[in-house]
């Protein structure tokens, strides 16, 4: 505090400074050097092009009737390594682009406390990227980017090496992944909105004891996907029309203690790919329409897949070798034919879901186009009356006379 | 009507082999021969019914074949009547009235000396062989045809209802009809044509007036006249 | 013309086989419906009644008719009325016939049911579907004058068609698994009238799993909408070209 200049304590004192900034040659960049911490600055209307902006001491910026902060393709445009620090209200534009120094439009550098609202980012390589951050806050965001391939593209959110992060109701569009995670844990992610990316809608990798719940992901390469990570909570979401080859609406590889509850998966090519997964619940959620609602490999041990509703998928379950210990108890499929002698609204036989086609696509994947033909359906219930070739084991022996209500 | 050289095969069978005919209004030609002969192929070829392998058949000096306008003109009876059996003989003349869209007043005469109003309401199916007969025949000169083709007409037909045809036959000619007659009953053709044409083997063995006929072989009777006439041409 | 199909229908009508039809269509309907709370698997039981029992009635019934309606077309024939305006009456009232059944005995259900893309998909499937075998039978009834024999040939094609086809189907693809013979056997289906409608249904029942696929040639040429519009038009072609030949037959014929 004693370095603070005399006239700038005589006003802080009562409060904070607020400065106004209106469009002119490097009038952010002077306001900034002129506040002190603590300060607020407003900056009105218009496009400023003053390349990289620093922040190097906590303050509030505020943008007033959307101003506009261009980085001409070539630079980020905010570097942020101060704490407490909150944008809110601007418009980021064009930032520059370079796979090796990661450029994003927003760069968060070991902060702590920052918040990023209400702001709009359109055409960045990166957009809000923190780096070994911790407590902030992104929020109310606005993310549209124009991805066409991934080597040439971004995330909207990335964060690396964070903890305690909470990412609410933003909208990201058109990036490589929308959301990304790597080395981050104790995190929430809620009421986003991520569809259009080339890969993930979100994106985890070596994150621990993470939850997002009741965001929607639709139109990405692939939803979700979850890769090393552990104590995940998945609640709430949806994941929908993920559809290509290789397109899933949750992708988990190698997690483990993790919960997935409640969600809806419609329209995807695959509505779960499960590939070194264990100890994980799946339970509650609405598989419906997808061309395979559930892919357990066979190195998949100890899931349990409860109560869920399987509804017009073209494949409930495919599975690529003999089958393990996994658990399906007690779910609606619509394939069902079994009776429910004692009302109990538990079918009496077991319902296999795995079946005979899918079994056979795993090996003659364009088999496909003979789906649903007079003679294949023939086969599938010859299968399912006296079991041959489908996996013994795999089997739901409760399985659901109605569909849950979820 | 003119035909020239009419050519018709089925398989290896050659059924008419180069047919060359005049025939003109206001006469009555008995189309004669054995079984086989090409009688009913020829009608039929005239009706567009069967399509000749070469040759031409001319109505009003216009080609009919693969043409259909000039069967307005055209009234016919086949040799077996087959018709919608569900349908009644009113239906029948009803539907076919209908489809063809006559102008003048229909020619009921038929129809009421046969009396099909005591039977135009049962289905065809239960009609006798004589009834679907009367039936055929009034329909052919319903629409007061030009050229009126009746393919074995009097077969199943009462005597009396072969005299009505008959009277109606030579009415018509009179008229100025052209009338082209098969049958095996050669007396029943006896009053009523002007004209026999022997076919044997798809060739015209013969063809003469009936004065003609009558003149060469010294007999009144058709089937006499025939028989003659074979014999002459050491056929029989 | 109007008037053939006109003349035609009451013929068909009064024969009761089609009333008959559309009964039997109605209650298999509704009864799926009715006896199923998931219409997306009365759905899956629908499509079966589609690829071979619509066939199978429809091809039969267009022969015997064909058949049936012998005499009326040589009737027709010796009025002045064009040949191919008769044969075409003549098909155009057994289509229409079959279509209408369709269409009351499923159609209707199936709408008040589930008025899901799929429901209409199968719809315009079922149309199709008619008019193809129609046009089948006609082709076959027109190559025999017999008609136990044109029925025979009749009924075989069904059977190649409906089961025959997907058996060497699906036994090629078990033999050849390890070729790269998908863009071939994607081609094949297009041989096959019944494929040809599975495929269309397929597209909008599993696109999520046909998108899935790997290999550009599903994604590219059943893209939906594309392959959609591919499978509708080569389905179009199976209703002209039996049509059209069976025309010229007919066309040629002694009567």
């Amino acid at each position: 505090m004693f370095f603070i200049p005399f006239w700038l304590l005589h006003f802080s004192s009562v409060t904070a400074n607020v400065i106004t900034v209106l469009p002119s040659p490097n009038a952010i960049a002077k306001a900034i050097a002129e506040s002190s911490p603590g300060d607020t600055i407003i900056i009105h209307s218009g496009t400023y092009r003053e390349g990289n902006l620093k922040i190097n001491h906590s303050l509030t910026i505020l943008g007033k009737g959307l101003p506009v902060i261009d980085g001409q393709h070539k630079v980020e445009m905010l570097s942020i390594s101060a704490h407490h620090t909150t944008i809110k209200g601007l418009r980021f534009i064009n930032s520059g682009k370079s796979n090796s120094d990661d450029l994003a439009a927003i760069k968060l550098y070991s902060t702590k406390h920052v918040t990023i609202q209400d702001n709009e980012f359109d055409n960045n390589f990166f957009c809000i990227y923190l780096l070994n951050s911790d407590s902030c806050t992104i929020t109310g965001n606005d993310i549209k980017g124009y991805a066409v391939n991934e080597q040439s593209s971004g995330n909207g959110i990335h964060l690396w090496k964070c903890q305690h992060a909470v990412i609410k109701d933003n909208t990201v569009s058109g990036h490589r992944d929308g959301i990304y995670f790597e080395f981050v844990t104790d995190s929430r992610i809620e009421k986003n909105k991520s569809f259009s990316n080339i890969r993930y809608g979100l994106h985890f990798m070596f994150s621990d004891r993470n939850a997002y719940s009741n965001n929607r992901f639709y139109h990405n390469g692939a939803g979700v996907a979850v890769m090393y990570s552990k104590n995940i909570h998945m609640t709430g979401n949806t994941f929908d029309l993920n559809r290509g080859s290789a397109a899933y609406g949750l992708l988990l590889k190698d997690i483990t203690d993790s919960r997935i509850i409640s969600n809806r998966f419609e329209y995807n090519s695959i509505g779960i790919y499960m590939e070194g997964s264990n100890r994980i619940i799946v339970s509650g959620n609405n598989f419906h329409n997808n061309g395979w609602a559930v892919r357990i490999l066979s190195n998949c041990e100890s899931n349990e897949i409860v109560r869920n509703n399987f509804t017009a998928n073209s494949f409930d379950v495919s599975t690529n070798g003999p089958a393990s210990s996994n658990t399906f108890h007690n779910n609606y499929w619509d394939k069902y034919e079994g009776y429910d002698l004692n009302r109990d609204l538990a079918g009496d036989i077991p319902y296999r879901p795995v079946s005979l086609y899918a079994l056979l696509m795993e090996r003659i994947p364009f088999a496909l186009i003979l789906y649903r033909s007079f003679v294949v359906t023939i086969f599938e219930r010859m299968e399912k009356i006296a079991p041959a070739i489908t996996p013994v084991d795999l089997f739901d022996n409760q399985p659901r006379m109605k569909p849950w209500k979820l | 009507m003119e035909i020239r050289g009419l050519k018709k095969q089925f398989g290896r069978i050659h059924v008419l082999n180069g047919l060359t005919l005049q025939l003109k209004k206001g006469s009555a030609y008995a189309l004669i021969g054995p079984n086989g002969s090409g009688k009913t192929t020829m009608l039929k070829i005239l009706l567009g019914l069967v399509n000749p392998d070469s040759g031409e058949a001319l109505f009003q000096n216009k080609s009919v074949l693969k043409q259909w306008k000039y069967r307005n003109h055209f009234g016919y009876m086949p040799q077996i009547s087959r018709y919608p059996e569900n349908m009644t003989p009113f239906q029948i003349m009803e539907m076919i009235k209908d489809i063809r869209q006559h102008s003048g007043a229909y020619d009921m005469d038929l129809y009421k000396q046969f009396g099909i109003n005591k039977f135009e309401n049962k289905a065809m199916h239960s009609l006798s062989g004589g009834m679907r007969q009367k039936v055929g025949a009034s329909l052919a000169f319903m629409f007061s045809p030009e050229v009126i083709i009746l393919d074995e007409p009097t077969a199943g037909l009462d005597p009396l209802s072969t005299e009505i045809l008959k009277e109606k036959i030579i009415r018509s000619r009179h008229e100025g009809k052209l009338i082209l007659i098969t049958s095996h009953i050669l007396s029943d053709l006896d009053e009523i044509i002007t004209h026999v044409i022997y076919l044997n083997e798809g060739n015209i063995l013969f063809q003469l007036t009936i004065e003609e006929l009558r003149s060469r072989t010294k007999s009144e009777k058709l089937s006499q006249a025939i028989a003659a006439i074979m014999k002459e041409n050491g056929h029989a | 013309m109007l008037k053939i199909i006109k003349y035609v229908l009451l013929d068909i009508v009064r024969s009761r086989t089609i009333i008959g039809y559309t009964v039997f269509l109605m209650l298999a309907t509704w009864g799926m419906f009715m006896l199923e709370s998931n219409p997306s698997k009365s759905m899956l039981s629908l499509i079966n009644i589609l690829l071979i029992v619509i066939p199978l009635v429809s091809i039969i019934f267009s022969t015997i008719h064909f058949y049936n309606s012998y005499e009326f077309m040589e009737l027709m024939l010796a009025q002045p009325v064009k040949r191919s305006t008769v044969f075409a009456g003549s098909y155009a009232g057994a289509a229409l016939a079959l279509c209408m059944a369709f269409i009351i005995g499923t159609g209707i259900p199936l709408v008040t049911f589930d008025s899901s893309g799929a429901a209409i998909a199968l719809l315009i499937s079922g149309i199709l579907i008619t008019l193809i075998f129609v046009s089948i039978a006609y082709l076959c009834a027109a190559l025999s004058r017999d008609k136990a024999k044109g029925t025979g040939i009749a009924i075989l094609s069904w059977f190649f068609f409906a089961i025959i086809y997907d058996s060497l189907l699906l036994f090629i693809l078990f033999l050849f698994a390890d070729y790269p013979i998908e863009k071939f056997l994607l081609a094949l289906t297009f041989f096959n009238p019944v494929d040809l409608v599975r495929l269309i249904l397929l597209l909008k029942m599993d696109v999520a799993a046909l998108m899935g696929m790997t290999g550009a040639v599903y994604s590219q040429l059943l893209g939906s909408v594309n392959g959609m519009l591919i499978a509708g038009l080569v389905s179009i072609i199976w209703i002209l070209w039996p049509f059209a030949l069976a025309m010229r037959i007919f066309k040629r014929k002694d009567i």
